[in-house]
C-alpha cells in the first residue's frame, strides 16, 4: 500500500532514489540540494541500494563521472545547486548531445554574488539552453513523482535525453508537508528495466564518444538533436498519461488553474503556484475571474498549449523568479512568443519576484491581479516589466 | 616483462590513418601503451593533440571504446565508467571474471594545469584506472602556449624570446611527485625510447588494483622544433640527460629504473631543438647554465629519495 508521510522535499527525492535504486550516483555538496545525497549516502552505507557512489571533488567532476557512467551503460543520477550547477555548465550540453539518460534534480538556489543560498530560478535558467529536459515541480509530492517519470522519460527509446528535475530550494526542499509514497516494488515496475543504449563497456562493439565534429557534419547533428529534444514532449505527455494510469495523479505539459472562463491570470513556475491558487480561491469567491497557469515543462517549450491555455484570458502577468539582465525575466519573451499568433493575444506584463529567497505574500499577489484588472479596464498595460518586494527607500 | 615478438604479433588498438602530425611521438607513446594492456580496455581522453587528430568525425582511430568529454576531466569522465563497471559486476550484470582496463589519457596542459584537480580527486577516491599524461611539454594543439610543464628557456607562443625575455622564466612543476603525495599503489616516469622499460610499467600499472598514474615524455616535432622523424631520439637524449628520468614508486617504494653510466649534459638534449634555439646566444648562457642546475638538483634530489626508501 501507498503510505502517507510527513517529510522534506529533499526527503522525498532521497526515498525516490532509493526506490529507482540507480546503478551510479555522482554527489558533491551544495545548499539546499546537500541533505538529498546525505541521505541517500545511508542508504548506500546500509546497503539498501545497489548504487556506486562516486564522492567526487567538485561539481564539475560529478557531471563527468554522470556522464563517463552513462556512456558505460546504466542508470545516473544526481543533484545540485545554484553555483554547483553552475560549475557543471560546461558538461551540461555534452551530456545531453551524447544522448545521456541522466537524472538530476535541481533545488534551486540564486547565483553569487551576493552569495545567498535561498530560492530563486538564476541556476536552472541560466543553464536552460545546454539541451536538457526541463521539468518544475510545485511541491514535494510533485517532485517526488516527476522524478520517477524522468528516469521513465529519459530512457524512452528515441528520446535518451537528460532531465532536470527542478524544485524551489527551502520553500519545498526543507519543508515538511505531507506526502503519499508510492510502494518500492510499484515504482520498480513502473521504470522497468534499464536496457543500455551504445554503451562503452560492451567489448563486442566499441564505440567512440564526443569526437571532433566539424563544418562537413556539426549542424546535421545538431538539427537532430534539436528534433529529439522537441519530439520528447510527446514523451512526457505519455509517461505522464502511464502515471495516472498506475498511480492515479494527473499531469500535463502546463497545469491550468481556473483558466477555462479566466479573464485575469498569472503565469508561474515552481511553489509560488501554492500561493497563486490560493488567491485565485480567494479572488474567485469575490467573483473575479481570475486563473493560474503552471508551467511544468519547460524545455523542450510547450507553446501551442501555452497559447491554447491562455487564448481566452485578457490579461496576463508572467511571473519570474529569475532575470536576465538588461532584458527580462526568461519566462516572459518565451509566453510572448507563445501568444504573439493568437488572434485574441492577451496583454502581458512581466513581474520579477522572490529573488534569493525574498517571500511573494498573498497581498503582492493580489496586487498584481488588481493591476491586471486595471489593464482590462483601462486597455493600458503601463510598464510592462517591473520588480515587486523590493524596497525603493532606505526607511524600511 | 613483455618480448618484442608478443607485442608485435598483438593488434594496434590505435589504427594508422589518425591524423596526428607525422613524427609525432604522442601516437608512438599511446600505441606501445596500448599494446601493454593484457586485457580489453575502455580510453577516455581529455581534449588536446590525441584526441582531435584521432576522432574526425566520422572516422575513428580507435579500435577500443572510447570517451572523449572535455578538456580537463578524463579523469573523473573514467571514474564514472569504472564506477559503472563496479556497479553492474557487483549486480552480476557483468560476468565475474570479465575484466576491463581503464586507461584515461590527457596531454600536460589538460593534466598538470587545467586538469589536476580532476585527477587528483579521481587518484584520491582510487578508482581501478592507468592515467597517463602524454607530456609534449605546452599546450601544442592551440599552438604551443606554455603549460606548467614547460622547462624553463623554452621558447612559447605565450612566453616567446624577446628583448627582455629568453623565455619561460620559471621551473616545470614535479606533477609525477604531487601524484605520488596520492599514495597510489603505482606511479611512474617513462619515455617510449625504451619501450621495454613503459611496457613492463604499463602492465605493472594496470595490475596494481587501484589507481595509477604515468608521465610519459613524447616529442612533439612542431613545439620541439626538431626534424620530424626524431621523436624517439630526442626522448632518449632526455632520459640520457636525466632531465626525463625513469622511475616509479610501486606501493611507496621508489625505485629509478635507469642510471645512466655516463650523463649526458643538458646541452645535448637542447642543441637541436629550435624552442632553445635562442640559448645559443651567449648573452643566454646563464639560461641553459640554471636550467642545468635545475636538472642536476632533481636528479640529485631523486637519488637521495631512492635511498631513503631504501
Ligand atoms: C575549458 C577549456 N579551455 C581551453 C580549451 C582549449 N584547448 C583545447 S586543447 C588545449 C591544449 C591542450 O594541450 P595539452 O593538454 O598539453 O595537449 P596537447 O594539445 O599538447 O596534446 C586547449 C587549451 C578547451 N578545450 N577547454
Ligand atoms: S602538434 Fe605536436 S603533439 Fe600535436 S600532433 Fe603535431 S607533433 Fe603531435
Amino acid at each position: 500500500m501507498a503510505k502517507l508521510v510527513s517529510m522534506t522535499g529533499n526527503q522525498a527525492v532521497a526515498e525516490c532514489m532509493r526506490q529507482i535504486n540507480p546503478d551510479v550516483v555522482a554527489a558533491y555538496p551544495i545548499t539546499p540540494s546537500t541533505e538529498i545525497m546525505q541521505i541517500f549516502s545511508e542508504f548506500v552505507a546500509d546497503g539498501a541500494v545497489d548504487t556506486e557512489l562516486v564522492t567526487v571533488e567538485s561539481e564539475h567532476s560529478a557531471m563527468s563521472a554522470c556522464i563517463g557512467a552513462a556512456a558505460a551503460g546504466g542508470r545516473v543520477m544526481t543533484a545540485t545547486s545554484a553555483c554547483g550547477l553552475a560549475l557543471m555548465w560546461e558538461m551540461l550540453p555534452i551530456a545531453s548531445v551524447m544522448r545521456l539518460p541522466i537524472v538530476m534534480t535541481v533545488v534551486n538556489r540564486a547565483l553569487s554574488a551576493p552569495i545567498n543560498i535561498h530560492c530563486d530560478h538564476s541556476d536552472s535558467m541560466g543553464c536552460r539552453d545546454s539541451g536538457w529536459i526541463q521539468i518544475y515541480s510545485e511541491n514535494a509530492q510533485e517532485v517526488y513523482h516527476n522524478v520517477i517519470q524522468a528516469i521513465k522519460i529519459s530512457q524512452r527509446e528515441g528520446v535518451w535525453l537528460p532531465i532536470m528535475v527542478c524544485v524551489d530550494g527551502f520553500i519545498i526542499s526543507h519543508s515538511i508537508e505531507s506526502i503519499e509514497l508510492l510502494e518500492d516494488e510499484k515504482v520498480k515496475d513502473f521504470i522497468g528495466e534499464f536496457k543500455p543504449r551504445l554503451p562503452l563497456l560492451d567489448l563486442d562493439h566499441p564505440v567512440t564518444y564526443g569526437p571532433l565534429d566539424l563544418q562537413d557534419y556539426y549542424m546535421e547533428h545538431k538539427k537532430q538533436f534539436d528534433d529529439a529534444l522537441r519530439n520528447s514532449k510527446e514523451t512526457v505527455i505519455e509517461v505522464a498519461k502511464e502515471f495516472k494510469k498506475e498511480f492515479g495523479y494527473d499531469y500535463g505539459l502546463i497545469d491550468k488553474y481556473k483558466l477555462d472562463d479566466a479573464e485575469v491570470a498569472i503565469v508561474v513556475l515552481n511553489s509560488a503556484a501554492g500561493t497563486g491558487k490560493h488567491v485565485v480561491n480567494k479572488l474567485r469567491e469575490k467573483g473575479v475571474k481570475a486563473g493560474l497557469l503552471r508551467i511544468r515543462l519547460y524545455r523542450p517549450f510547450p507553446y501551442e498549449e501555452i497559447r491554447d491555455a491562455l487564448k481566452n484570458v485578457k490579461a496576463v502577468a508572467v511571473m519570474d523568479r529569475a532575470v536576465s539582465y538588461g532584458a527580462q525575466g526568461p519566462l516572459f519573451p518565451e509566453i510572448t512568443a507563445a501568444l504573439y499568433d493568437s488572434p485574441s493575444r492577451p496583454k502581458l506584463k512581466n513581474i520579477i519576484y522572490g529573488l534569493g529567497g525574498r517571500d511573494i505574500s498573498i497581498e503582492e499577489i493580489e496586487d498584481i491581479f488588481c493591476s491586471l484588472d486595471d489593464v482590462v479596464r483601462t486597455g493600458k498595460v503601463g510598464n510592462v516589466y517591473q520588480w515587486i518586494g523590493v524596497r525603493e527607500d532606505n526607511k524600511r | 616483462m613483455a618480448s618484442l615478438k608478443e607485442l608485435s604479433k598483438k593488434k594496434d588498438l590505435l589504427t594508422s590513418g589518425h591524423r596526428l602530425c607525422s613524427g609525432c611521438g604522442v601516437s608512438i607513446a599511446v600505441r606501445q601503451i596500448l599494446l601493454a594492456a593484457e586485457n580489453p580496455v575502455v580510453v577516455s581522453s581529455a581534449t588536446g593533440c590525441l584526441e582531435v587528430a584521432t576522432t574526425i568525425f566520422p572516422y575513428t582511430a580507435w579500435k577500443p571504446s572510447f570517451i572523449h568529454s572535455a578538456f580537463e576531466n578524463s579523469a573523473a569522465t573514467i571514474s564514472g565508467v569504472e564506477a559503472m563497471y563496479k556497479s553492474l559486476q557487483r549486480q552480476g550484470k557483468i560476468p565475474e571474471g570479465k575484466k576491463i582496463d581503464f586507461i584515461a589519457f590527457g596531454g600536460d596542459g589538460g593534466t598538470y594545469d587545467i586538469g589536476l584537480q580532476s585527477l587528483s580527486g579521481a587518484l584520491e577516491r582510487g578508482h581501478r584506472f592507468l592515467y597517463v599524461c602524454y607530456n609534449n611539454e605546452a599546450y601544442m594543439n592551440t599552438g604551443i602556449q606554455r603549460s606548467s610543464a614547460t622547462p624553463y628557456g623554452a621558447n612559447t607562443t605565450t612566453r616567446p624570446v624577446g628583448k627582455k625575455s629568453f623565455g619561460k622564466s620559471v621551473d616545470r612543476k614535479d606533477l609525477t611527485q604531487i601524484a605520488i603525495a596520492h599514495k597510489i599503489p603505482y606511479a611512474a616516469q617513462a619515455s617510449p625510447s625504451h619501450w621495454n622499460d613503459l611496457v613492463t610499467k604499463v602492465r605493472k600499472a594496470l595490475n596494481c588494483g587501484g589507481a595509477s598514474f604515468m608521465n610519459v615524455i613524447a616529442n612533439c616535432n612542431r613545439g620541439w622544433r626538431n626534424d620530424t622523424g626524431k621523436a624517439v631520439e630526442m626522448c632518449r637524449l632526455a632520459v640520457q640527460t636525466c632531465y626525463w628520468p625513469l622511475y616509479e614508486v610501486e606501493n611507496g617504494k621508489l625505485k629509478i629504473n635507469l642510471k645512466p653510466k655516463e650523463k649526458k649534459p643538458i646541452t645535448e638534449f637542447i642543441k637541436d631543438q629550435g624552442r632553445f634555439a635562442h640559448l645559443k646566444r651567449p648573452e643566454n648562457q646563464h639560461v641553459v647554465e640554471e636550467l642545468q642546475h635545475m636538472v642536476d638538483h632533481d636528479w640529485e634530489h631523486l637519488l637521495a629519495l631512492e635511498k631513503l626508501e631504501a
